[in-house]
């Protein structure tokens, strides 16, 4: 789906990030209950969506975060958008507490946090104009921008990309990039401090993506404004962020700067990740000899998730320990400072081509040898 | 220099509706029964009668003895336009205009009550759901399990007497009031549940999600985000309740638990029909309410199916 994303290279000069932690999530929680029963409904278990993970992301920084549709990405965003109710776990936003923090409280910082979605069909409500829309979130703050609302939507269509003049149309008449750059209007018009993207671009063309994620990288870029973006796969970030964290069913299983993620990955699952990336192109100058994983099986389900280390039932490098105990997410020796993984028995730090391509389902072997 | 003004989704059904000569038409008709309605009094006035003389007192030459009009086709002459009724000798022309006014202001209020009945527990148990909606459903499948035509038959004296002891001359006000209330109580659980899915599912768009980012109140997003996206429902909904009320009123009327004599009303006029006195002596008589509740009931459907596939070309046939 992505082999014809075409990205700028990674400018350098992206800003330096200032130190100062904006969000904190410390062992954040999301257990959905599961109903069954009958006559009488009760909870028979949970969905343990996401289980107790910690981030952090800086003043005017860009997060990546990156995992297999499923394993809790979208519900982290809703978390922190506080769109879901945590079950556990602790958000702190600008050190304040806003883990369990009601409507009204969080009237002040509502502005700060704002989400980009990821379906432009059903993230503008059908019945608006795209005035409406853009101007709805500054009517619900009360923010009488100086040259008015309809002045400051016309800008900011101007700032994503659109013909000002489209203010009186409604959702319908656009393409789904011109829709999410609306969206994109929509989370601007607050000047937020912190955006939470949820997969902006994975609904669009390929064609489109790359567009998408230029504009959303100069408006975090120009305005200075964090990013928590999310994605399925790492070609999409790449570029984008100034740091990666990669989630497996419900947990972060490694997380670092840019570099380190994607030169030297150490656990299993981001190798496996990285050699799913077509064509990223490693630098300018070296083309290695890729990798090549395939990752066979399902993701197991989130309500009765493997002991230990969660992706056993997926890892070649698997043993008895793996099964019984849960890998710490932690510097591991070889790793430089920030760089963290979950994982009692790391790869090298390299994704260079082995002597043999992994492929783990039988069948698949199987396949590859025909 | 083209104006770049977008088209709503309202906008872009109404075209499609004006482009639909059926629907164009029902519309005419149904237009035209609600400004007969509207417009009684003033046509009457101007007719120069009213439905409560008792023309067989008034002018006792028209009739024979046993009360019915002497002249053929029920009495139809350039002075009573559409006869007069036997045994009493109403003049039928005001009595129907009379009659459709109170029909349909009935079955107004009670597609009122309904809509606003059905918006408010449809929409409440689909924004909120979890108990509230377990319980709005199951009083909905409660209430739809109940044999309505029968309840109708059952409750209108017991809903009457509760307002007035039954010794006592029964008011039309009560019995209008009564009416409308016993339909309501069996008429909103279709649309409520229609609503009730429609909120289910808005309520998981991101648009919705988009608002309470933005610190939308629970209030502000049913007014402002759910309410405008139901719209379509409530409407081609209420255009296909709107005659099935005016219907089961004059059913009620006809079986003698609605409006009574002499207050003139659409179904009452079929009860009157069907006397012993009319059938055998005056067919004429069941003409113009038949004729007219007809053309009224089809155009009205017709209209309701024009709506629908106005708003939601993807089922037009
Ligand atoms: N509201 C919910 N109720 C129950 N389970 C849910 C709910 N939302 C998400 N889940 C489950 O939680 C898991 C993680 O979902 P999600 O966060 O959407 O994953 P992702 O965005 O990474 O694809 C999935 O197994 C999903 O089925
Ligand atoms: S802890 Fe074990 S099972 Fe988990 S990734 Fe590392 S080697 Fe694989
Ligand atoms: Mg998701």
């Amino acid at each position: 789906m992505t082999e014809d994303l075409v990205l700028p290279a990674p400018r350098d000069a992206a800003p330096e990030v200032s130190g100062d932690p904006l969000l904190v999530v410390e062992g954040l929680t999301k257990h959905f209950p599961v109903k069954g029963g009958f006559p009488i409904r009760r909870t028979v278990g949970a969905v343990q969506a996401v289980d107790g993970i910690d981030l952090t992301v800086h003043v005017g920084e860009s997060f990546g975060l990156v995992g297999e549709s499923g394993c809790g990405k979208s519900t982290t965003g809703r978390l922190i958008t506080r769109l879901l109710e945590p079950s556990a776990g602790k958000i702190t936003y600008s050190g304040q507490d806003i883990t369990h923090a009601s409507r009204k409280q969080l009237a002040p910082i509502r502005s700060e946090i704002q989400m980009i979605f990821q379906d432009p069909y059903s993230s503008l409500n059908p019945r608006q104009t795209v005035g409406k829309i853009i101007s709805g979130p500054m009517e619900i703050n009360g923010i009488q921008p100086a040259g008015g609302r309809e002045g400051r939507v016309r800008e900011l269509l101007e700032i994503v990309g659109l013909n000002p003049e489209h203010y009186n149309r409604f959702p319908h008449e656009f393409s789904g990039g011109q829709r999410q750059r609306i969206g994109v209007a929509r989370a601007l018009a607050l000047e937020p401090k912190l955006i939470v993207a949820d997969e902006p671009v994975s609904a669009l063309d390929v064609s489109i993506q790359a567009q998408v994620v230029n504009l959303l990288q100069e408006v975090q870029r120009e305005l200075g404004i964090a990013f928590l973006f999310i994605a399925h796969d790492l070609a999409v970030v790449r570029h984008f962020s100034h740091r990666v964290a990669v989630m497996y069913l419900g947990k972060i299983i490694e997380v670092g700067d840019r570099d380190s993620i994607y030169t030297r990955p150490r656990h299993p699952y981001t190798h496996a990740l990285l050699s799913a990336v077509p064509e990223v192109n490693l630098g300018d100058d070296e083309t290695v000899g890729r990798e090549r994983i395939r990752l066979a099986g399902d993701v197991p389900s989130p309500i009765n998730p493997p002991t230990g280390c969660r992706f056993r039932t997926r890892c070649w490098k698997a043993q008895d320990k793996c099964a019984t105990e849960e890998p710490p997410l932690i510097q591991i020796s070889g790793n430089l400072a920030g760089h963290l993984t979950a994982c009692h028995f790391p790869e090298e730090p390299t994704i260079e081509a082995r002597d043999e391509d992994i492929v783990l389902d039988p069948a698949l072997a199987a396949l590859e040898e025909s | 220099m083209k104006k770049l003004e977008g088209r709503s989704p309202g906008q872009l059904m109404w075209i499609r509706f004006k482009r639909d000569r059926t629907g164009v038409v029902s519309a005419y008709v149904v237009a035209f029964f609600f400004l007969v309605g509207l417009l009684a009094p003033l046509i009457s006035k101007l007719y120069g009668k009213d439905p409560y003389t008792v023309y067989a007192d008034e002018r006792p030459e028209l009739f024979d003895s046993a009360g019915v009009p002497l002249q053929p086709n029920g009495g139809i002459s350039s002075q009573f336009w559409f006869g007069l009724e036997p045994g009493n000798g109403y003049d039928v022309f005001t009595k129907l205009l009379y009659g459709i006014r109170t029909s349909l202001m009935i079955s107004v209020c009670v597609t009122i009550a309904t809509v606003l009945t059905g918006i408010l527990l449809g929409v409440a148990a689909g924004y909120l759901g979890g108990k509230p909606d377990y319980f709005i459903s199951r009083v909905i499948d409660f209430l739809l399990a109940f044999p309505a035509q029968l309840f109708f038959i059952a409750s209108m004296p017991v809903v009457v007497s509760l307002f007035v002891s039954p010794t006592d001359e029964t008011p039309t006000y009560v019995r209008v009031v009564a009416l409308i209330a016993v339909q309501w109580f069996l008429g909103w659980m279709s649309l409520a549940r229609i609503l009730r899915g429609t909120s289910l599912a808005l309520r998981e768009r991101e648009f919705i999600e988009a608002a309470r980012v933005s610190g939308a109140s629970p209030w502000r997003i049913i007014s402002r985000e759910i309410l405008p996206n139901v719209v379509t429902p409530i409407l081609v909904q209420s255009t296909y309740m709107l005659p099935g009320f005016v219907t089961a009123e004059a059913g009620l009327s006809y079986l003698g638990v609605g409006i009574v004599e002499p207050t003139p009303d659409w179904g009452q006029m079929f009860s009157k029909a069907s006397t012993e006195l009319v059938m055998s002596n005056d067919i004429t008589y069941m003409f113009f309410p038949g004729v007219s509740m007809i053309i009224f009931i089809v155009a009205f459907n017709l209209l309701g199916d024009s709506v629908r596939d106005a708003f939601d070309p993807k089922t037009a046939r």
